[in-house]
């Protein structure tokens, strides 16, 4: 499904600032595939996002999602098929807009089905509703209000359910529960991994929590210093403990894991 | 106070004007873009409309006049969209460089009289009889139709990429929508109503002035900002009827100021510290709250140690 080859990106080339942020990161994910990233700060992980979702465009390597060649394309034209979700709920929707008017825009993914005068058709509303009253916050009978009034936690399933509206070809989840409340965090999570499920999405979703690193999905890659350091699956990553991950990165990376985050989560949960 | 005929020209010129604050309203509102090429368009539309309607054809000088303006919205939005001119800036560039497209349409004058041309004014005048008050209802008529038509447009699927290009425009490229056309299209539309402002408004007074639009993008602020503060909240058709109110009002208010004598020479520097307070209001509300807190908290502490 999505195809990584050898890719490259430094920031700021030729200056004091020079970052070689990506360095010859190849990886292939199989249609269905769902892994969790995890990695030190600054290891390069969004930066990874960045690229497949085209916010820049690589220094060298290729990106191939479902056997196209996307490495050229803008980032609004792989939006198409690509859903993405940040750490901040006030990234992913317009605030000023109704919830109606926000999932009107995210259901412009689906190509061709309308033109562009054409305005908001009873059965979208019907859609929309049926599709809100999945996520459980009865925001179905609050479509004619503006997302602004929304708490943090609303947001975050809104955008979730406006990232996978149209059933994306690949979902990018980039610590989407981080900034939320723990109850509010474990609902959405809740939410992920049944609309992931449901339509068999392929996932890559970057974590500081090395419990959900494990447990969610059927990969985990580590990334360190712009690389994929490791990537275990399978019988392999069923057996494993957070400490036999935090081992496994120490050998492979040279150093131990340095994110603040995740050495805290890992204390709170042991 | 008012003589019938002080309050018919304010009302016809707030009507007329209405679009400048509606156009406003798209790129400084919906956009979030500070469109410089207001005052240029405006008098683009003036120059257009006024050497069509020389040459026989009023009617036409009005949409030839709305082309005209989205082209040079076009060419700011292009600027910004495509060159990465800072927004402001490529307005000042486009304005600027209107300055001589505007001489160049008016057969390098910087006036067009029309004492005798036939306008649309005159043909509403042969249609409704003299009598009638064809004037307010031509500039009525065109602002309605116009304002509805943008705000029908506003909620379409276009329309909503528009809107949210203003408010969040990650979400907008989330959604497969390119947020440099989405740009362009709000700037040709909202330059295009610039224009048709200034093409009724040099029918209207039967004569363009390559000076007419100077100040243009105040005199649109004041009357929108005016029309937000006394009736802008709620939906979009709300929002539409506050900026056209809010130029009648700013129409009546000038009315008002020559009325008083004050010369007019004087109108720009009270429109501009019309819209300077008003655009500053929330940060000055923001600060007397905190000034009175912070002497009461002063009062309070005293208090304690009593």
């Amino acid at each position: 499904m999505l195809d990584l080859q050898y890719l490259s990106k430094t920031f700021n080339p030729g200056t004091v600032n020079e970052k070689k942020a990506l360095s010859d990161v190849s990886l292939h994910l199989d249609k269905g595939d769902f892994a969790t990233i995890v990695g030190s700060n600054g290891a390069g992980k969004s930066t990874l996002f960045n690229a497949i979702a085209g916010s820049f465009y690589t220094d060298s390597g290729r990106i191939l999602l479902d056997g196209q060649d996307i490495t050229f394309w803008p980032d609004y034209r792989r939006s198409k098929t690509i859903g993405r979700m940040f750490q901040d709920p006030l990234r992913g929707t317009a605030p000023s807009m109704t919830i109606e008017e926000n999932l009107a825009l995210a259901y412009l993914r689906a190509s061709g089905h309308t033109s562009p005068f054409s305005r908001i058709s009873k059965a979208d509303r019907e859609l929309f509703a049926q599709r809100l009253s999945q996520l459980g916050l009865g925001l179905e009978k609050r479509m004619k209000q503006p997302v602004g009034l929304l708490s943090g936690g609303q947001r975050q399933a809104l955008t979730l359910l406006m990232a996978t509206l149209v059933t994306p070809k690949l979902l990018l989840l980039d610590e989407h529960t981080a900034a939320l409340d723990p109850a509010t965090a474990d609902k959405v999570l809740a939410l992920t991994k049944s609309i992931v499920a449901e339509h068999g999405i392929t996932c890559l979703m970057i974590t500081h929590n090395m419990h959900d690193a494990l447990q969610l999905g059927n990969r985990t890659l580590m990334m360190d210093g712009g690389r994929i350091v490791l990537d275990v699956g399978g019988e392999e990553r069923a057996r494993m403990t957070v400490e036999d991950l935090l081992t496994r990165f120490a050998k492979n990376a040279g150093h131990t894991l340095d994110n603040d985050r995740i050495l805290l989560s890992t204390q709170e949960d042991s | 106070m008012f003589t019938v005929a002080t309050v018919l020209s304010a009302l016809e010129l707030g009507f007329i004007y209405a679009l400048v604050a509606m156009a406003l309203f798209l790129s400084f509102r919906v956009l979030n873009i500070a469109d410089m090429t207001t005052d240029g368009a405006f008098t683009l539309g003036c120059a257009v409309s006024a050497t069509a309607a020389v040459a026989g054809h009023p009617f036409l000088g009005l949409p030839l006049a709305m082309l005209a303006g989205a082209c040079a919205g076009f060419v700011t939005a292009f600027l910004q969209t495509r060159l990465a001119v800072p927004s402001i800036l490529a307005g000042i560039i486009t304005n600027t460089g209107l300055y001589t497209v505007n001489l160049a349409v008016m057969g390098f004058s910087s006036n067009v009289p029309m004492l005798k041309t036939k306008t649309i004014f005159t043909a509403a005048e042969a249609l409704l009889g003299e009598n009638a008050p064809y004037k307010l209802i031509t500039a009525v008529g065109i602002t309605v139709v116009v304002c509805a038509v943008l705000i029908l447009f506003l909620n379409t699927r276009l329309g909503l990429s528009i809107r949210a290009t203003g408010d969040n425009p990650d979400m907008v490229r989330a959604s497969s929508i390119n947020t440099a056309f989405t740009i362009t299209i709000g700037l040709c539309i909202a330059n295009a109503m610039t224009a048709l402002s200034g093409a009724v408004l040099a029918q209207y007074q039967k004569s363009a002035d390559i000076n007419l639009g100077t100040g243009m993008v105040v005199i649109g602020l004041a009357s929108l900002i005016i029309g937000e503060t006394l009736f802008g909240r709620g939906g979009m058709w709300v929002k539409a009827v506050a900026a056209v109110a809010g130029s009648v009002i700013y129409r009546f208010i000038i009315a008002l100021a020559l009325r008083a004598n004050v010369p007019s020479e004087c109108l720009k520097l009270i429109s501009a510290v019309i819209v300077a307070l008003a655009i500053a209001a929330p940060a000055l509300k923001s600060g007397m709250a905190f000034r009175s807190r912070r002497h009461n908290a002063g009062k309070e502490g005293r208090k304690d140690h009593a």
